[in-house]
C-alpha cells in the first residue's frame, strides 16, 4: 500500500473512533443524567471530552514518531507507527469512557487541555524565530569553517564564481578558489539604502507634517489611504517599474548632463525603494505628530509663534524620538528589501562612490548564491547563510532601537495607543 | 530691545511668509507622493493593458499528409511566416486524434508569432519592410485583426511570447494561498486569543509578544532562507512545491494576522466578558460563544490583508525555488509550480520585447487582484464595525 493509502486509512479509522467516542460519551452522560444523578458538567462537554482523550494521545503519539524518526534518523516504518497510535486511540476512548462520572468535571478538562493548545500555537511564533536564527547560524558557521571570517568582515573582492570549481574538486583551473569579501556587497546596500532614504524621509515626513497639521478633515481621509497604497504594491511590481522606466530615464538625464550612467545604476532602485517607503514613514510619523499632546501646540500659539514656529520648535522636536524610530524600522526594511535590487540593480560587486555605476547589494547575493545550480555544500551556495546572518544581526538591531526610542516617546507623553 | 511698530510688522510678514512656505512645502511633497502613484499605474496601464489583446491571423488549414509530420505544410507559405510555431505544432497531434481530418481544409483564426503582434501595436520587431507590407495588407481585408487574449488567460508559461499565459501561476498562487490560509490562520487566531484571553501577564508571555513584533520586522528574505534550510533541507518538503511556499510564506503572515487579531479581540468591550462570566461560562466559552463573533470581522480583515501581503511576495518564494519554467498547470501541492509573482519576475528577465508586456500584463491582473481583496477587506471593516 502507498504511503498516502495508509495515512488517508488512518485519517479515516481515527474520524470514525472519534465519532463512536462522542456518541459513546454522550449516550453514557444522558443515562447517569436520566437517572437522576447531578452531574458536574453538560452530556455534550463529556462527549467533546471523549472525544479529546480519544484523539489527542494518538495524534501526539503519531507526531512524536514523526519527529524520532527525522530527528534521529531511526526508521519507524509508517503501517507500525500508525497502527500502534490507533491502538493507543483505542484505549484513550476506553478511558474517556470510564471518565464520564458524575463527579468528574469533564468542562474543566476540556479548559486545559484547550489552553494548552493555545500556549503550544502561541509557541511557534519562537519556534520560527529560532529556526531562522538557527539554521541560518549552523550554515553560515559551515561556511565560515571554509572561509576565513577575518576575510568575509574586511575582504573588498566578492567573486564567490570560481569556487563551484573547487567544489567539484578542479581547484586548480580555477583562480584559487573564490573570495568572500564582503565589503562591496554592504557598500552597495549603503548607498542604495542611502539614496533611498534621501527620497523617502524628507518627502514621507513633510507628507506626515502636512497631513496631521494643516490638511483639512477630508484631505486627509483620502490622501492617507491613497499613500498606504504604495506600501501595497507587490515589492517585484516596483522592481520592474525601476527597471524597464525609471532607469532609462536616469540615464537620459545623467546623458544630459554628460554623465556617463550604466543601466543597472544604483538611483533607479534606490529612488523607487524610496517611494515605496514613503508610506512607513508619513504612517508612523503622522501617528507620533498626531500624539504631540495639543497642550504643547497650544502653548506655543498662546506665545505668539506662527504655525511653522510651532512646528519647527515645539512639535517635530517632541515627536522626534517616534520619527527616528520610523526613519530606523524603514531602513531596517530598505536594507532587506530583495525585488527591486534583484530586478534593477546590477549583479556585479562594486565598490564605488558613484551612484550612476552598477553595484550590487547583499540581498542580490543572496539571490544569486541560491538560485544558482552549484552543490549546496559549496561556500558559494552556503555564503547566503553568511550574509543572510549579517543582515539578520543589522535588521534586528535596528529594530529593538527603534523599539526601545517608541517607548520612551510613549513613555514621556504617557500615550497607550502607539 | 525695542523696536518700531513698522519692524515688528514687517518681521512679522516674514514670519507668516516662512509659515506659508512650509504649508506649501508639505503639500508639495504629498503632491508628489500622490503624483508618482498617478504615473506608476498610468504607465502600468500603458505598458500592460496591450497583453490583453493579441494579433490573430486567418489562415486556410490543409490537412493534408506532408502536416502529419510537420505542421507547416498544412499552412501557405507565404503566411506560414506570420503564424505562431505553437499553431504549427498543434497539427500533427489533431490530425493523429482525428483520423477524419485528414485531405479536409479549414478556415480559422489563429494566433500569429509575437513579431506580428508587436508591429500591429507599433512597438520594435524585427520584421522585414515587405513582411510589413503583406501584414498591412492582410489588415485592409480583415484577415488580420486584434482580439482580446484569451490565450494569456488560459495557458501557463511558455517561450514564445505569444503562447504564454497566467493560468499556471493562477492555480500556483491560489494553491499556495491555500496551504498559507490553512496554516497560518489557525495559528494566528489560537495564538492572539492565548496572548489576549488566557495568557498570565509574566515574562513567557512578553518574551512571545516581543518576538511576534520582532518577526513582523524581518526581511522577507531571511524567511527564505529558513524555508530552504528547514523546510526542504531538514524536512524533505519538495523543491519548488505550492507546500514548501506556502508553509514558508505562512510563518511570513503569521505576525500580521496575530497582531491584527490581538487589537480585534481588544476592541470588544470588556462588559461582554463579564456578563458572560456571570451567567457562569468558562473562560473558553466566553472567548467562543461571546468575544470571537464580536471580533470575527476585525480577525477577517487583518488575515485578508495579511494574505493579500503574502500573496505578492517574491523574495522567499526565490529561495525555495518557486520560480520554474512550470508551462502546464499542475494541480498537487507536492508538484514545482510558481506564482504570479514568480512569473512576472520570470518574465522580467526575458529578453524579447513581447514579454515587457506579458509581464506588465501580470501585474496588472496582480494588482487587480489585490486591490480587490484589500477593498474587500476595507468594506468588510466598514460594514461590521462597532463602535462600543
Amino acid at each position: 500500500m502507498q504511503t498516502n493509502q495508509i495515512f488517508l486509512l488512518f485519517c479515516g479509522i481515527l474520524l470514525l473512533l472519534g465519532l463512536v467516542a462522542f456518541f459513546l460519551g454522550r449516550a453514557k452522560a444522558a443515562r447517569v443524567r436520566g437517572a437522576g444523578i447531578s452531574m458536574y458538567a453538560q452530556p455534550d462537554q463529556y462527549a467533546w471530552f471523549t472525544v479529546l482523550s480519544t484523539a489527542g494521545p494518538a495524534l501526539m503519539v503519531g507526531a512524536i514518531g514523526a519527529f524520532v524518526m527525522l530527528l534521529l534518523g531511526a526508521e519507524i516504518p509508517t503501517f507500525y507507527l500508525l497502527s500502534g497510535s490507533l491502538v493507543v486511540a483505542a484505549v484513550g476512548l476506553a478511558v474517556g469512557v470510564m471518565q464520564v462520572r458524575p463527579e468528574f468535571h469533564a468542562r474543566q478538562a476540556i479548559e486545559h487541555v484547550i489552553r494548552l493548545l493555545l500556549a503550544g500555537a502561541a509557541l511557534i511564533s519562537i519556534f520560527t524565530t529560532f529556526g531562522i536564527l538557527f539554521s541560518i547560524i549552523f550554515e553560515a558557521l559551515r561556511f565560515f569553517q571554509k572561509e576565513s571570517l577575518w576575510e568575509f568582515i574586511t575582504g573588498t573582492t566578492w567573486s564567490p564564481g570560481a569556487s563551484f570549481l573547487e567544489a567539484a574538486g578542479r581547484a586548480e583551473e580555477g583562480s584559487g578558489g573564490g573570495q568572500f569579501g564582503s565589503i562591496p556587497l554592504f557598500a552597495g546596500t549603503m548607498m542604495i539604502t542611502l539614496i533611498a532614504m534621501l527620497v523617502a524621509i524628507p518627502i514621507g515626513l513633510m507628507s506626515s507634517i502636512y497631513m496631521s497639521e494643516f490638511a483639512p478633515h477630508r484631505v486627509r481621509g483620502i490622501a492617507k489611504p491613497m499613500l498606504e497604497i504604495l506600501a501595497g504594491i507587490p515589492t517585484v511590481v516596483y522592481g520592474f517599474f525601476a527597471a524597464i522606466t525609471v532607469a532609462p530615464i536616469i540615464v537620459d538625464v545623467a546623458g544630459f548632463f554628460g554623465l556617463d550612467a550604466a543601466y543597472n545604476n544604483a538611483v533607479a532602485p534606490g529612488m523607487v525603494m524610496g517611494i515605496m517607503i514613503i508610506p512607513f514613514i508619513s504612517s508612523l510619523s503622522d501617528d507620533v505628530i498626531n500624539s504631540v499632546p495639543d497642550s504643547l501646540r497650544q502653548g506655543a500659539l498662546a506665545l505668539g509663534m506662527t504655525n511653522s514656529e510651532t512646528i519647527k520648535h515645539v512639535v517635530l522636536p517632541a515627536a522626534l524620538p517616534g520619527i527616528i524610530s520610523a526613519s530606523l524600522l524603514a531602513v531596517s526594511r530598505a536594507l532587506g528589501e530583495t525585488m527591486i535590487v534583484v530586478m534593477a540593480a546590477g549583479m556585479r560587486p562594486n565598490l564605488t562612490a558613484n551612484p550612476l555605476e552598477d553595484m550590487t547589494t547583499v540581498t542580490v547575493s543572496i539571490v544569486a548564491a541560491l538560485t544558482g545550480d552549484q552543490e549546496f555544500e559549496s561556500s558559494a551556495t552556503l555564503s547566503a547563510f553568511a550574509l543572510g546572518l549579517a543582515l539578520f544581526v543589522v535588521t534586528l538591531t535596528l529594530n529593538i532601537v527603534s523599539v526601545v526610542m517608541i517607548r520612551r516617546f510613549r513613555e514621556k507623553y504617557r500615550i497607550n495607543d502607539l | 530691545m525695542s523696536h518700531s511698530f513698522d519692524e515688528i510688522s514687517a518681521q512679522l510678514k516674514r514670519r507668516h511668509r516662512k509659515s506659508a512656505r512650509l504649508k506649501w512645502m508639505s503639500m508639495a511633497s504629498l503632491g508628489i507622493a500622490l503624483l508618482f502613484l498617478v504615473v506608476f499605474f498610468a504607465d502600468m496601464l500603458n505598458k500592460g493593458l496591450p497583453a490583453f489583446q493579441q494579433a490573430y491571423v486567418q489562415v486556410e488549414v490543409d490537412y493534408n499528409e506532408d502536416a502529419e509530420t510537420m505542421g507547416r505544410a498544412a499552412l501557405d507559405p507565404e503566411i506560414a511566416s506570420l503564424v505562431s510555431r505553437s499553431f504549427e505544432r498543434l497539427i500533427p497531434g489533431m490530425i493523429r486524434d482525428d483520423a477524419d481530418l485528414l485531405g479536409t481544409t479549414e478556415t480559422r483564426w489563429v494566433l500569429t508569432n509575437s513579431q506580428v503582434d508587436q508591429y500591429l501595436k507599433g512597438h520594435r520587431n524585427e520584421l522585414s519592410d515587405d513582411e510589413k507590407a503583406a501584414i498591412d495588407e492582410r489588415v485592409e481585408d480583415g484577415q488580420v485583426d486584434m482580439k482580446f487574449n484569451t490565450t494569456f488567460f488560459s495557458q501557463g508559461d511558455s517561450k514564445m511570447a505569444e503562447r504564454a499565459g497566467i493560468m499556471a501561476a493562477a492555480v500556483g498562487t491560489i494553491m499556495t494561498m491555500l496551504v498559507t490560509l490553512a496554516v497560518s490562520f489557525p495559528i494566528g487566531v489560537m495564538t492572539a486569543i492565548y496572548l489576549e484571553e488566557f495568557a498570565p501577564d509574566n515574562r513567557f508571555t512578553q518574551a512571545i509578544e516581543i518576538n511576534i513584533n520582532n518577526l513582523a520586522a524581518i526581511p522577507s528574505i531571511l524567511f527564505g532562507l529558513l524555508g530552504l534550510a528547514v523546510f526542504i533541507n531538514f524536512f524533505g518538503v519538495p523543491r519548488s512545491s505550492p507546500l514548501v511556499g506556502g508553509l514558508t510564506l505562512a510563518l511570513m503572515t503569521l505576525p500580521v494576522i496575530i497582531i491584527s487579531t490581538r487589537a480585534a479581540l481588544r476592541s470588544v468591550p470588556d462588559s461582554i466578558r463579564q456578563g458572560a462570566f456571570a451567567v457562569g461560562c468558562s473562560r473558553w466559552q466566553v472567548v467562543r460563544d461571546h468575544v470571537l463573533p464580536l471580533a470575527l470581522p476585525g480577525i477577517m480583515t487583518g488575515s485578508i490583508i495579511g494574505l493579500a501581503q503574502a500573496m505578492g511576495e517574491t523574495a522567499p518564494l526565490i529561495i525555495v525555488g518557486m520560480v520554474a519554467f512550470i508551462p502546464d498547470v499542475s494541480a498537487s501541492f507536492t508538484e514545482a509550480a510558481t506564482v504570479l509573482p514568480a512569473q512576472v519576475f520570470t518574465w522580467a528577465g526575458e529578453p524579447e520585447r513581447a514579454f515587457v508586456e506579458k509581464t506588465a500584463g501580470g501585474i496588472l491582473v496582480l494588482l487587480a487582484v489585490l486591490i480587490f481583496m484589500n477593498a474587500t477587506a476595507v468594506m468588510l471593516r466598514k460594514k461590521f464595525e462597532r463602535r462600543w
